[in-house]
């Protein structure tokens, strides 16, 4: 394949809170290639939404801290000055958020922000820029879009305001699209339109989509490559198939196990026992280590590295260093 | 939102007659006989009884009060006891003197105070947060007698750059047309004029202007630190819009609606700043002919005048939540 539009390397993104600097995101790598989607999943917490405000500029400053690169398209956001990241904002590289019935502005019509998007990039009129805006309400199968661009978010559903987002990232045409947990927030059957409409515009126009969600059946849908994050860092990274067939690491291990109807089997719902721990504790170790049920002594004092297994399954795992390995029947957690 | 105005409007009816009557049964309840201070002391118990007569004050109050009544529906506010001019005819230029100073120093408080609200939360603890933050808190506590002094002592008397006392140069008098004398000047084609009559608008407008503009600033202040941590601000600088834009467009439409509340309230007591300003800067307005009604036992004058500006402050109050529906399109008035 080509180039990747994009790709992290080292990417370690920390906030100052009195005094102390707490790391969030700990230094971590991963590339999408053009058209592709890839999915981030992981727990609460584990700094997938912080990872993607560090792409898109966005960490608040001054208290956040952003290392490492961010390639796009070749050129390293991560010291780019705020004037050129506003000018890839929303055209280059858009984004969705997870809370659809907040994430407009509520006295503004639909129209109105829909037109706005465009002419912040496009010296477009406004004639032009409501055509754009009525034909990405009907690509995103919005019923009524001459009337809807009237009308204000409060009288839309959350998935409609959804799909309403989605117009407005996808309208001039970014290269990538970060969905942050596009569909947490929505019930199951409009989820599911949503991924089949996201699905549908990837094939389309060939943006590439990085998926956030903490939803492996989100992933089962529409991605191509997952990486696992714990604790600031990517623990795992595979292909879809590989992620679900024979995962590597205890902690995708124990994801797997914990989604109802993946496998058979398993009646009752399993969870992984334990937290995520918060950041900041920058101790020596795996982090995984308190809930992992292979733990070995090496593993509480000394970190692992990310391992390249074959057919690009990476894992960051003591146990594929020793060469000993997990099975997907194992008991996975303590 | 016609037909809520209408109603509105009826609503106030039985407001205005409420008032009314309190106004009239308290004014009666003041010590003192109009027909003694008229005639002084020396005046013969003959001469009292028959003044007494002719002002119509011998017959009983709900006569008295029914006269009132009818007089204020075809418009008439009755007669001034002292000037024996009747009232409707020579309220308005005391009238058009407070409007235009109330209106200059709240165009100072809002103009002032939102933007100091703004910018301050646009950057939150910065050294112009903090100064601004302190200058507001002293101005709520400011009263307003002491300011409007010091304002007289320091920068009229000791700078004598700008005059103490009254609406135009004494010896150069505005000619009245409107009585708003911003306009009459303009009108009368004296530039020179206008200059003056803005000298004069500087400081009771500022003596007025501080407390309602100290709180105007801490209100924008919090309610846009509010607004911008919401999602839809994320959303707009996710777009790549300008900072200034998210700023003045995004968040200041959302966070003036409390701010509007504020500015309204304020408006009200501003009406009982502006009789104490008056007095301070000898500005002919309607607390000046209100308080000089008092002392002479001017009944009809007393009266109407606190009728008038009750009317007024009911009527901002209206204006406001009018002014709600403008900014706030989930509020609809049926
Ligand atoms: N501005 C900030 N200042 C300090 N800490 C922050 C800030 N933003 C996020 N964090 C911390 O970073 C950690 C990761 O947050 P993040 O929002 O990226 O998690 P997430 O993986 O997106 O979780 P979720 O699934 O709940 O969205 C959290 O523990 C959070 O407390
Ligand atoms: S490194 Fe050790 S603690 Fe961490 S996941 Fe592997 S086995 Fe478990
Ligand atoms: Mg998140």
């Amino acid at each position: 394949m080509n180039k990747p539009i994009i790709e992290v390397k080292e990417l370690k993104t920390s906030f100052r809170t009195d005094e102390a600097e707490v790391p969030v995101v700990n230094g971590i790598s991963f590339h999408i290639n053009p058209g592709e989607i890839l999915g981030i999943v992981g727990e609460s917490g584990c700094g997938k939404s912080v990872t993607s405000l560090s792409i898109m500029g966005l960490v608040p400053s001054p208290s956040g801290k952003v290392e490492g690169e961010i390639l796009f398209k070749g050129e390293n956001l991560a010291d780019a000055p705020e004037s050129r990241m506003r000018k890839i904002r929303g055209n280059d590289i858009a984004m969705i958020f997870q809370e659809p019935m907040t994430s407009l502005n509520p006295v503004f019509t639909i129209g109105e922000q829909l037109i706005e998007s465009i002419r912040i990039h496009r010296k477009w009129n406004k004639k032009m820029a409501e055509a754009r805006a009525v034909e990405m309400l009907r690509l995103v199968g919005l019923p009524r879009a001459e009337d809807l661009i009237r009308e204000y978010p409060h009288q839309l559903s959350g998935g409609m305001r959804q799909r309403v987002m989605i117009a407005m990232a996808m309208i001039c045409d970014p290269a990538l699209l970060i969905a942050d947990e596009p569909t947490t927030a929505l019930d199951v059957t409009i989820q599911a339109q949503i991924l089949e409409l996201m699905k549908k515009l990837n094939k389309e126009t060939e943006t590439a989509i990085m998926m956030i969600t903490h939803d492996l059946g989100v992933v089962a849908e529409i991605c191509e490559r997952v990486a696992v994050m714990y604790s600031g860092r990517i623990v795992e990274e595979a292909d879809v198939r590989t992620i679900f067939q024979d995962p590597k690491h205890p902690y995708t291990i124990g994801l797997i196990q914990s989604v109802p109807d993946m496998r058979d089997k398993k009646e009752r719902l399993y969870s992984i026992p334990g937290n995520v721990p918060k950041p900041g504790a920058a101790q020596p170790g795996c982090p995984f280590a308190p809930r992992c049920a292979h733990a070995m002594d090496k593993c509480v004092t000394k970190t692992p590295s990310l391992k390249s297994l074959s057919d690009g399954q990476k894992v960051r795992c003591w146990l594929y260093e020793d060469g000993k390995g997990v099975k997907l029947n194992d008991t996975a957690i303590s | 939102m016609f037909s809520y105005t209408i109603r509105r409007l009826t609503a106030l009816i039985p407001v205005l007659l409420g008032m009314t009557f309190i106004v009239f049964m308290m004014i009666r309840a003041i010590p003192g006989n109009p027909a003694q201070i008229i005639l002084g002391q020396q005046a013969t118990k003959k001469a009292m009884a028959a003044l007494t007569k002719e002002l119509g004050l011998d017959r009983p109050w709900p006569t008295q009060f029914w006269e009132y009544l009818s007089g204020i529906f075809t418009g008439d506010l009755g007669v001034s006891l002292k000037s024996r001019v009747p009232i409707s005819e020579e309220i308005w230029p005391y009238l058009a003197a407070t409007i235009e100073l109330s209106l200059v120093a709240m165009l100072i408080a809002i103009v002032i105070g939102v933007n100091a609200g703004i910018i301050s939360a646009w950057f939150q603890n910065s050294w112009f947060d903090y100064v601004a933050m302190v200058v507001a808190l002293i101005g709520v506590s400011m009263p307003i007698f002491w300011l409007g002094l010091m304002e007289q002592y320091i920068v009229a008397i000791q700078w004598d750059l700008l005059p103490t006392t009254g609406r135009d140069n004494i010896r150069d008098p505005v000619e009245a047309v409107t009585n708003f004398y911003l306009i009459d000047s303009l009108l009368n084609n004296r530039f020179d004029q206008f200059i003056e009559v803005i000298r004069h608008l500087i400081l009771p407008g500022i003596a007025l202007g501080t407390i309602p503009m100290a709180i105007i600033a801490r209100m924008t202040r919090s309610s846009m630190l509010e607004v911008m941590r919401s999602d839809y601000i994320r959303t707009a600088r996710a777009k790549g819009m300008k900072m200034f834009w998210v700023v003045y467009k995004h968040s200041l439409k959302n966070a003036l609606i409390p701010v509007v509340t504020v500015i309204g309230l304020q408006t009200g007591l501003l009406l009982g700043g502006a009789i104490l300003t008056e007095t301070i800067f000898g500005w002919p307005g309607i607390g000046t002919y209100i308080y000089e009604a008092i002392s002479y036992r001017d009944y009809p004058v007393i009266q109407s005048g606190i009728l008038v500006v009750a009317a007024i402050f009911v009527l901002i109050n209206l204006v406001v939540d009018l002014l709600y529906a403008a900014i706030d399109p989930r509020i609809k008035y049926k």
